[in-house]
């Protein structure tokens, strides 16, 4: 919580706290939950799954660490905002819903799509601007989509996309496919209009739509108490919504407890408001030189990392061995860097596709 | 005079401003714990403290809005966004109401403020983060709109801006708070809105160009300059009021002109300007006006597109060779 301003007379309007301005007290940006007790067993997954959910959350790691590496170099431009730290969350989820369920999300994309069908070779390509990108070329970093395997993209306004969630919601119910929308959005995204307008009509039309925040404790570099009064979650009260927080550190904690909300919305049709709590590693994007938050508070997080900890999982419970661990790694490392040399050797766009994209008619009279 | 940045000729004109008047606040995402997201307002927490310089959720809509209703109740707020793409959100209080509630009330009312950041494109941000937006607050009366194109004008006009008791828009490119040039630092000095510049003078052809396009307008010149065609260059600076007396008066001399326009085609600055042109210059043009924009498309991310999406000094050039009949 901000802290009152010891001159009493002193007007202020910004709580302070978290920041850059605490010198050097670790005021921790989230607390995590508990995460479950549960092991996979229970949680209804066989060993192969939980292999897999850590071959896909190295995966993401690597072709963002990877991504990082390319964008320094200068291989390509625009935004890039790394997922690293919150793969637990969008693995877990997708293990959660049903292949067909819809999910929206924010810029902050790769790690959904990866998960959610887009080849890293595909993803790769967008990040260099290719025409073989998973959108053409034509979006980006922020803007990864891959719709045939129900994945609606990454947006880049804050909150902007939070409205194309409950329409995806709407859509499903008027057709009764029994589908479920999970849309993701950043904890900055929580005090836009966009989200209560849309959070009112859900609850009111029962759309069957999950909203889920990741909250990674910072927007930019404002910390989440410094945006936001009160519990994000208990926005959630005002709408008489079902709401849950979630430690987003475990993806076994994500795919449980998404699981049994997906499950929920299904059943009575009514949305869910949801919060995650995670951490991002890296600056907000590649120009952030994150001097906002300290060093200490990042590496108690780093120990909590989602990615070493179902990897230890898997060793403890004697699923995988260390050499399994490392061909594993081998293997996904292979995979990023064919990704790598398949954007290098694609073409650009051609100059004509400009024009691509817009309108449904080939032959749409532009203006000049 | 002092060499500054673009970033520093705005946070001087800024400083210089809260200094003689204790009702000017600066509100917006980051200006004031990160130092502004394009280090615009770095410092000036330090000088001015948390009660003047302000951070916010992101909320653009509400935040814009509080900044209006602040200077209806007699503050002078500087409202930054953060790009106005992002402003979008805020187009309600914008148009709806700080342009409208003057009006609306006889005049009893008063809306002092500035609402400023970045427009148009910076590099391959894709379509949502690449979109021009002075001609559209143009549209609407009861707004003053500028676009600047070097620092100095930055200073001069952002002065004139928070000292002016209407709403102004003052829009900035995120791609030129690296460029510097010569800043006068007297505390008197503006620039008034509403007078174009002629920043380049020449006798063949008269290119009107503001923002960024402003500097391609001059790397064509230069091209130009080589090939022995002169071309004069007038910076509108303000686009709403626009000057079009400067304007008119240089194509009496040339008697051809080219408009270059960082937005798209269709009832943007270049459409404007080309009909009153037409209208009050007519007998004076020995070829119909050209234009540069971008095209009728969104922006791309692609690094190839996106150069081909931006107007060039090449498409300058080009229009320049047609209105003077040279190729
Ligand atoms: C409407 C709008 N305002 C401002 C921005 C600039 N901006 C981009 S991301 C961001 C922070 C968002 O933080 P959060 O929603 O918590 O997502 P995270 O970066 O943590 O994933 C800001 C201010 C934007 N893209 N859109």
């Amino acid at each position: 919580m901000a802290k009152k301003k010891k001159n009493a007379e002193e007007v202020s309007f910004t709580p302070t706290g978290t920041g850059i301005r605490t010198n050097g007290e670790i005021i921790r940006s989230t607390e995590l939950p508990d995460p479950t007790d549960k092991n996979h067993d229970d949680l209804g997954l066989s060993d192969d799954d939980v292999v897999d959910m850590f071959e896909q959350m190295y995966l993401q790691r690597r072709f963002e660490e990877r991504a990082m590496q390319m964008y320094q170099k200068g291989k390509f431009g625009g935004f890039l905002h790394l997922y690293m730290g919150q793969e637990a969350i969008s693995t877990g989820t997708t293990y959660a819903l049903n292949a067909d369920d819809d999910i929206i999300t924010a810029y902050r994309d790769h790690g959904w799509g990866l998960v959610r069908g887009v080849s890293p070779k595909e993803g790769m390509a967008e990040l260099y601007g290719k025409v073989t990108g998973c959108s053409k070329g034509k979006g980006g970093s922020m803007h990864f989509a891959n719709v045939d395997e129900h994945f609606w993209g990454g947006y880049g306004i804050v909150g902007g996309h939070i409205p194309l969630g409950g329409g995806i919601a709407f859509a499903n119910k008027y057709k009764q496919n029994g589908r479920v929308t999970a849309c993701f959005l950043g904890d900055g995204a929580v005090p836009q209009g966009a989200l209560h307008e849309t959070l009112n009509m859900s609850q009111n039309w029962g759309l069957p739509c999950i909203y889920a925040v990741e909250n990674n404790g910072y927007a930019m570099g404002t910390a989440v108490h410094r945006h936001s009064t009160g519990e994000i979650v208990d926005r959630a009260d005002g709408f008489d919504m079902k709401k849950m927080v979630i430690n987003g550190m475990d993806v076994l904690t994500v795919y449980e407890k998404m699981k049994e909300i997906a499950e929920d919305v299904r059943e009575n049709s009514e949305p869910w408001f949801v919060e995650i709590r995670t951490y991002r590693y890296r600056g907000h994007s590649m120009s952030d030189p994150m001097k906002y938050r300290s060093k200490e508070e990042l590496e108690e997080y780093e120990k909590l990392d989602p990615v070493e900890r179902i990897k230890n999982y898997l060793l403890d419970e004697d699923i995988i061995d260390d050499d399994k661990v490392e061909e594993i790694k081998d293997s996904v490392e292979d995979t990023v860097m064919e990704a790598i040399d398949f954007a290098e050797e694609s073409d650009f766009p051609e100059k004509e596709a400009l024009y691509d994209h817009m309108f449904a008619e080939d032959d749409y009279p532009f203006h000049t | 005079m002092a060499e500054l940045q673009f970033r520093e000729a705005i946070r001087a004109a800024i400083d210089e401003e809260m200094g003689q008047d204790e009702d000017i606040f600066v509100m917006g995402e980051e200006v004031a714990e990160y130092d502004g997201a394009y280090k615009v307002t770095e410092g000036l927490l330090d000088k001015y403290g948390s009660k003047r310089m302000i951070d916010t959720p992101i909320s653009e809509l509400g935040f814009a809005g509080i900044g209006v209703g602040a200077a209806m109740n007699g503050l002078r707020p500087i409202v930054e966004f953060m790009t106005f793409n992002f402003a979008v959100l805020a187009a309600d209080q914008i148009i709806n109401h700080a342009s409208k509630v003057r009006y609306m009330t006889g005049g009893q009312v008063e809306i002092p403020i500035v609402f400023r950041g970045p427009n148009a494109s910076a590099g391959q941000l894709s379509a949502t983060h690449s979109v021009s937006y002075d001609a559209m607050y143009a549209h609407f009366p009861g707004l003053k709109v500028i676009y600047t194109s070097e620092p100095a004008d930055a200073k001069g006009l952002l002065k004139s801006a928070i000292r002016d008791d209407n709403p102004v828009l003052f829009m900035e490119s995120e791609q030129m708070y690296g460029l510097k040039g010569e800043v006068p630092e007297e505390d008197d000095f503006t620039i008034p809105i509403g007078k174009a510049k002629v920043k380049r003078e020449g006798s063949d052809v008269t290119v009107v160009a503001h923002g960024k396009m402003y500097h391609v307008a001059t790397q064509a010149a230069e091209q130009l300059a080589k090939e022995d065609v002169d071309v004069e260059i007038i910076d509108p600076r303000t686009v709403k009021p626009l000057d079009m007396e400067t304007i008119v008066k240089s194509i009496r001399k040339t008697n051809r002109c080219v408009i270059v326009d960082e937005a798209h085609p269709f009832g943007g600055l270049a459409a404007e300007v080309g009909y009153l042109i037409q209208r009050e210059a007519f007998d004076y043009l020995d070829a119909p006006v050209q234009r540069v924009t971008l095209p009728d498309t969104n922006a791309p991310f692609a690094k190839n597109l996106f150069d081909e999406w931006l107007p060039s000094p090449d498409q300058v050039i080009d229009a320049v060779n047609t209105v003077t009949y040279r190729k």
